[in-house]
């Protein structure tokens, strides 16, 4: 399911053409090249294309959440490799390096916070981490944070960008489709909203569970959403897909999609909705966020 | 029609049909081998216990795509004689890769809700070779919602390669389908058991796999993608369905040992395929069995097991 292989080439260490490395990126659909500090600022959005690349997960909750308002919860979780998985390369080798690449212990950061004065409880994927696939760790983390959100009754924030499940640990990695989409079953009969933002590119397992259940369902402008993969769909039907096929903007089309946000309206777009659905509860008197010792390692 | 067979069934077939051919001349030249049948018939009975209890994963697999299983309405007709198959999802189409229904079983009506494959190339077109649509998905969860509404009990039968990656199951929302049964499945409060019989493959089966019990029979596996896919991306190398099987230990007595599944159900000796008859009684007992342990439970019980139940799955470390 886990059908999605990241480029060799991580984000920021684009062809060099001449400048130092580190001072330009180069954007990955038109080829302009941006000073990394503005396309930082710009929160890796192309100023002439407007293509959105890939957000690393802390990025993602400092744009969504108050500045300073942001705890974060679970951050010792880890895979423990109960299948000792090994392809051409061990698992359990794949794990350290993903983490020492992405500064991550899996491929999920979750937290509380508030996003313009409103509580919330968020969860942002690592893209960075093994294409922010979901394993027992991912699962075990949305479903602590759905948790979270019904004992403190505020809202249910999960910004997907996965690959889908992941293969490495077999039919545990399936089961947390189960799991977490059981867990936003309960925060919907609780009462509470959970908004889905979908970011490039949202496939398989991912898809197929939490992502597409959101109250509000919001993706980036031209994000590949999908179950099955264009590469696996192309396989099978032996013929060529049409452009845009699987995109946000196909998707808004066919009714899967509430609204397509662009990355710098994104915040306000959800607050706003926040504001719709829980009017009957001021942001005060949601419980200020509740910081748990924990240690990072 | 020919009887298929897997390279690791021929020896026995091959002892088989000495057997017959000596049954068949004891009959005709009217003389006595029966010492010899005797001799043969135990001999064989070895092979086989000897040849089933040493495959592979892969072997495993293949024996859950045996083209002469049986598939869920083989079952269902067994289990249920009175079952007529209900159609559509009221949406936009029906959905033949699964087939539902209510039907008598001990007495007791039971919706049943199976993933059905076809048998000869008109009705595995007409299945689309048990890849459902979202129609499917979404017909299955009618189903689980009347069953609910007239308190009776599901059992669902999970045989797939997986659901149906095509233009028009993503334009009709593939994944929201099956999303919305895992969320909803998990919240439907009367007992739910689920059965894979075949191939469990991914979110296809997981779709119709949220239940309070979930069995596997003896020669069927689960897993997050195929041998065959998993092989393609992390080796590079569509030959190493071995290689992949092996690392994603997707067997009945695998997901049974990692405490994913609830049992695994004894198969006739040789595989479902040598005696559907015994292999639907086996099933018959297992499903009379686990759906009794719910009769004296509230449907709100019932959930809350359920859902306790997928949510243990899973171990991590954790630092505090
Ligand atoms: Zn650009």
């Amino acid at each position: 399911m886990s059908w999605y292989t990241r480029k060799k080439t991580p984000l920021g260490k684009g062809e060099k053409r001449g400048v130092p490395e580190g001072l330009f990126i180069k954007c990955e659909r038109c080829g302009e090249m941006i000073y990394a500090g503005e396309f930082e600022t710009a929160w890796r959005v192309c100023k002439k294309c407007g293509k959105h690349h890939t957000l690393p997960s802390r990025r993602r909750i400092m744009l969504l959440v108050d500045e300073g308002t942001f705890v974060e919860h679970d951050a010792g979780i880890q895979s423990m490799d109960v299948l000792k998985f090994r392809d051409t390369k061990k698992y359990r080798d794949r794990i350290k390096s993903a983490q020492k690449e992405s500064g991550e212990m899996d491929a999920i950061v979750c937290g509380n916070g508030k996003m313009n004065g409103w509580g919330v409880e968020i969860a942002a994927f690592e893209f960075g981490f093994m294409g922010g696939s979901m394993g027992v760790v991912v699962g075990e983390k949305i479903t602590r944070a759905t948790e979270r959100a019904i004992k403190r009754r505020c809202p249910m924030i999960i910004v997907s960008c996965s690959g889908g499940a992941r293969m490495q640990e077999g039919t545990f990695s399936l089961m947390q489709m189960a799991k977490t989409s059981s867990a936003i079953a309960e925060l919907g009969e609780a009462g509470l909203p959970f908004f889905s933002i979908l970011a490039h590119p949202t496939a398989g397992g991912v898809t197929a569970s939490f992502a597409m259940l959101g109250d509000v369902i919001m993706a980036e402008p031209e994000a590949l959403i999908c179950f099955a993969g264009p590469r696996v769909i192309e396989q099978t039907i032996r013929q060529k897909l049409p452009d845009g096929f699987q995109r946000s903007e196909f998707l808004l089309e066919h009714g899967f999609v509430d609204v397509i946000v662009k990355r710098e309206e994104m915040k306000n777009t959800i607050s706003t909705q926040i504001k719709h659905m829980c009017a009957n509860i001021a942001p005060e008197n949601i419980p200020p966020p509740v910081a748990e010792p924990e240690n990072k390692s | 029609m020919a009887v298929a067979f897997l390279d690791f069934e021929k020896r026995i077939l091959e002892l088989e049909n000495k057997l017959d051919e000596l049954r068949s001349l004891s009959k005709l030249q009217n003389t006595d081998f029966s010492a010899e049948i005797r001799k043969m018939h135990k001999k064989l009975n070895t092979l086989k216990r000897e040849t089933f209890s040493n495959l592979n994963r892969w072997q495993k697999t293949q024996l859950a795509r045996h083209p002469s299983r049986p598939y869920a309405y083989d079952y269902i007709r067994e289990i249920a004689p009175d079952f007529i198959e209900l159609h559509g999802d009221r949406l936009f189409g029906e959905g033949p890769s699964i087939v539902s229904g209510f039907g008598t079983m001990d007495a007791t009506s039971i919706m049943f809700i199976g993933i059905q494959k076809g048998r000869d190339i008109k009705e595995k077109m007409y299945r689309n070779f048990g890849m459902p649509h979202p129609e499917g998905y979404r017909k299955a969860l009618r189903m689980m919602k009347m069953a609910e509404k007239f308190n009776r009990p599901i059992v669902t039968l999970l045989d797939t390669p997986g659901a149906y990656p095509g233009i028009g199951a993503e334009e009709r929302g593939q994944a929201e389908a099956v999303a919305r049964n895992l969320l909803e499945m998990s919240g439907i409060a009367v007992p739910i058991v689920c059965v894979v019989i075949g191939e469990g493959g991914s979110g296809g089966a997981l779709a119709l796999g949220v239940g309070n019990r979930v069995l596997m029979l003896e020669h069927s596996v689960y897993s997050v993608i195929s041998p065959e896919g998993c092989a393609a991306i992390l080796w590079k190398d569509q030959t190493k369905v071995e290689e992949a099987a092996d690392a994603l230990a997707l067997t009945a007595q695998d997901l049974f040992e990692n405490r994913i599944i609830d049992e695994v159900v004894r198969e006739p000796i040789g595989g479902a395929h040598r005696d559907p008859i015994l292999a639907a009684h086996i099933l018959r007992r297992a499903l009379r069995r686990n759906l009794g342990e719910f009769s004296n439970l509230s449907g709100a019980e019932i959930v809350r097991q359920r859902r306790e139940k997928f949510r243990q799955i899973g171990s991590f470390l954790e630092q505090q």
